[in-house]
């Protein structure tokens, strides 16, 4: 992981191209329509017609929207599937870029899995310091010493003073929260 | 002049050493509470509302007070510093205020935030002093025509005015729109595309949206090409305040704009949130300087700070004199007066006076304390930029995580959290506008229920939105905004010709 350095500027449209600006734009072009089939599906078995003395049915609204948002998403289709020449032929993201985002979103998945399972405050503090120690190459004390610092804060904050209470596990139930 | 002189008796019930130090202390507890997202304004009144029982009623409604304006001034620093909106009114302050804190200007923004905070509210204070019982009345001639009518132009200036693609513009507000309708349908109480899963019973919730759009979108496109922040470098000079006020007298009309936009739409209860967008779209078109907004514009700062805060603030007005609030802050504020025996509506002026001139003195007060506050602390909020990414980087998640979570107890936000994250790194790459689909979120559901209701009493005659000279001006004006792409391209693709076709 030794590539990955966030605190340094990166040139995307230099590296090896993953995604260009057009599969990318396709693609959430018809995301778009399937969403807006969707829509239209459930509208339609909520009914979007106009009910005497009931107003319009729960569908009708979503209805009309859904169709609206799948003819601009033909139009935006339209636009991007001719092949586009020079600046328009950009890089969405290269290789070595997504590769650096992964750095960062795929421990957040499993952040967010052991939230349930440890509690946020021990899951955050393991996120934080993994992070520090192999993406920011931080000395092991100094980045468990935030990540402590981090969440014995955010405890205090929202547990003791706030009185919000966050998901908690093993460790806090043992010290009797 | 009866109001200078009430005024006056005000300061006085307001101006104490304990009612000055309520206003510090609530103040504190406010900013932090706004740069906190997942803990709003409404919240933390709502938290902190059990503190105050045992107080006087108008050292309460202080406290209470300087929260709200504590959290108002807040929302703006993290939306500058990190683009991500503390609160639902600052996701327009992370449009200029977050590419001005990459540019290195951070201090500068920050500073522009605070100070049109404090002019946007102090307008709208001055209008509550002197027009309160006018301006009161006005409100209730809003019926549900007139509010369909203001959230259509809402939207409608999003298309007429944007930068981007018209169609890609109109695709993201339709998302909005759809998301808004998952759940329980607030008319029918029907149950619109959850297709069996009980956790979209909720439906979206704007918040965790704007967790996910803003913040990990962010944080994604960040690591992509690097740290960004040239602010990390530069050195702090701490003449930022002087500096920035410098500029500020070149942007009178923004200001007067945004501060009538603002008490407009916090008075018929718009909100701020709506109020925000809307100064900052009326700047960008009418700005000398509008084409460079969102690229860190100060401009861009000032105009939806102006507006959000003289909204936040004008919407106490309705609350005070009618009982109606204009905000959901002001509905947890109208639960405590009722907590402490007082009736809000026009009879609270003439027998609870020191109350409510002690009230207003001390929204002068506070916003002129607040301002001090913060002002002071702009360095140490910009040096907050200094810390390394690799600390940084995971914080944020965190601090989301967190946010997300507290909207509704449940962690299927905080994977939806991480959901609306990629699509903000897809949607900001390609074009899509964001403004447009948040906002669609936070007002679909009541301009759902404004059309439905209107064309309920009209039994399905559209005509109903031109029935009076009120709503007909404002739908005329949303309806030219929205088709003004197309006319325009028309008129640009057949010259003359295209001009006549359009207008028949």
């Amino acid at each position: 992981m030794s590539a990955i350095d966030p605190d340094q500027i990166h040139d995307v449209e230099a590296e090896k191209p993953l995604v260009s600006m057009r599969a990318a734009d396709i693609g959430v072009a018809l995301l778009f329509l399937l969403t807006s089939a969707i829509v239209i599906v459930d509208s339609h078995r909520l009914g979007f017609a106009w009910l005497p003395n009931e107003g319009p049915a729960p569908g009708y609204f979503p209805f009309y929207i859904a169709v609206v948002m799948g003819i601009a998403s033909l139009v935006n289709l339209a636009r991007a599937l001719p092949k586009p020449e020079g600046e328009e032929a950009r890089t969405m993201t290269s290789v070595p870029g997504f590769l650096r985002m992964c750095a960062i979103f795929v421990p957040a998945v499993v952040f967010v899995f052991a939230i349930s399972w440890i509690g946020i405050y021990v899951s955050s503090a393991i996120y934080i310091a993994a992070f520090m120690i192999f993406v920011g190459r931080f000395p092991i004390w100094k980045a468990l010493a935030v990540a402590f610092g981090v969440s014995f804060i955010s405890f205090l904050m929202f547990e003791v003073w706030f009185l919000v209470p966050l998901p908690k596990g093993p460790l806090e139930a043992a010290l009797g929260y | 002049m009866d109001e200078l002189y009430a005024l006056a008796g005000g300061f006085a019930v307001a101006f104490t050493w304990y009612n000055v130090a309520l206003m510090i202390l609530g103040i504190t507890l406010g900013v932090v509470i706004g740069v906190l997202p997942g803990l709003g304004g409404a919240n933390g009144v709502a938290i902190l509302l059990p503190l105050t029982f045992s107080m006087e009623p108008t050292s309460a409604i202080i406290m209470l007070t300087s929260i709200y304006w504590g959290a108002l001034f807040g929302g703006a620093i993290t939306a500058i510093l990190f683009n991500i909106p503390g609160e639902p009114w600052s996701v327009a302050t992370t449009f200029d205020g977050h590419p001005m804190a990459q540019r290195g200007r951070a201090d500068e923004a920050l500073v522009a935030a605070f100070t049109s905070s404090f002019v946007g509210a102090i307008f709208a204070v001055a209008l509550i002093t002197f027009l309160a019982p006018v301006v009161a009345k006005f409100a209730l001639r809003f019926g549900p025509a007139e509010f369909f009518a203001v959230q259509f132009l809402t939207f409608a200036s999003f298309i007429g005015m944007g930068r981007g693609s018209p169609a890609k513009t109109l695709a993201s507000m339709c998302l909005g729109f759809a998301l808004a309708c998952v759940g329980l349908d607030g008319v029918t109480g029907s149950l619109r595309m959850t297709f069996g899963h009980d956790e979209l019973l909720n439906g979206f919730k704007f918040l965790v949206a704007v967790i996910g759009l803003f913040g990990i979108g962010e944080i994604l496109t960040s690591m992509e090409d690097g740290l960004k922040f040239s602010g990390a470098d530069a050195k702090l000079k701490m003449d930022a305040v002087i500096r920035t006020w410098r500029q500020l007298p070149k942007m009178f009309f923004t200001f007067l704009r945004s501060c009538i936009v603002g008490c407009w739409m916090g008075i018929t209860p718009g909100g701020a949130t709506p109020a925000s967008f809307m100064g900052y779209g009326l700047a960008k078109r009418f700005s000398k300087n509008g084409n460079n907004f969102g690229k860190g514009e100060l401009e861009g700062v000032v105009a939806p700070e102006t507006a959000a805060h003289a909204a936040g603030t004008a919407a106490l007005l309705p609350m005070l004199t009618l009982g109606i609030p204009g905000s959901p802050t002001a509905a947890v504020l109208l639960g405590g007066l009722l907590i402490w025996g007082l009736q809000p509506g026009p009879l609270l002026f003439v027998e609870q006076k020191d109350f409510v001139w002690g009230l207003i003195a001390s929204m002068y007060l506070g916003n002129v304390v607040g301002l001090i506050m913060v002002l002071t602390c702009v360095p140490l909020f910009a040096a907050i930029l200094r810390v390394p990414f690799s600390i940084i980087a995971p914080v944020i998640v965190v601090i989301c995580a967190i946010g997300a979570y507290t909207v509704n107890n449940a962690m299927f936000d905080v994977w939806m959290m991480l959901v609306f994250g990629v699509m903000g790194y897809l949607f900001t790459k390609l074009g899509y506008p964001l403004p447009p689909l948040v906002l669609a979120l936070v007002l679909g559901d009541q301009a759902e229920s404004s059309f439905r209701q209107a064309m309920l009493v009209s039994q399905g005659d559209v005509t109903v939105f031109w029935s009076n000279w009120l709503s007909g001006s404002i739908m005329t004006l949303g309806v030219i905004l929205a088709f003004w792409p197309l006319v325009s391209g028309l008129m640009a693709r057949f010259g003359k010709s295209g001009r006549t076709a359009s207008a028949a």
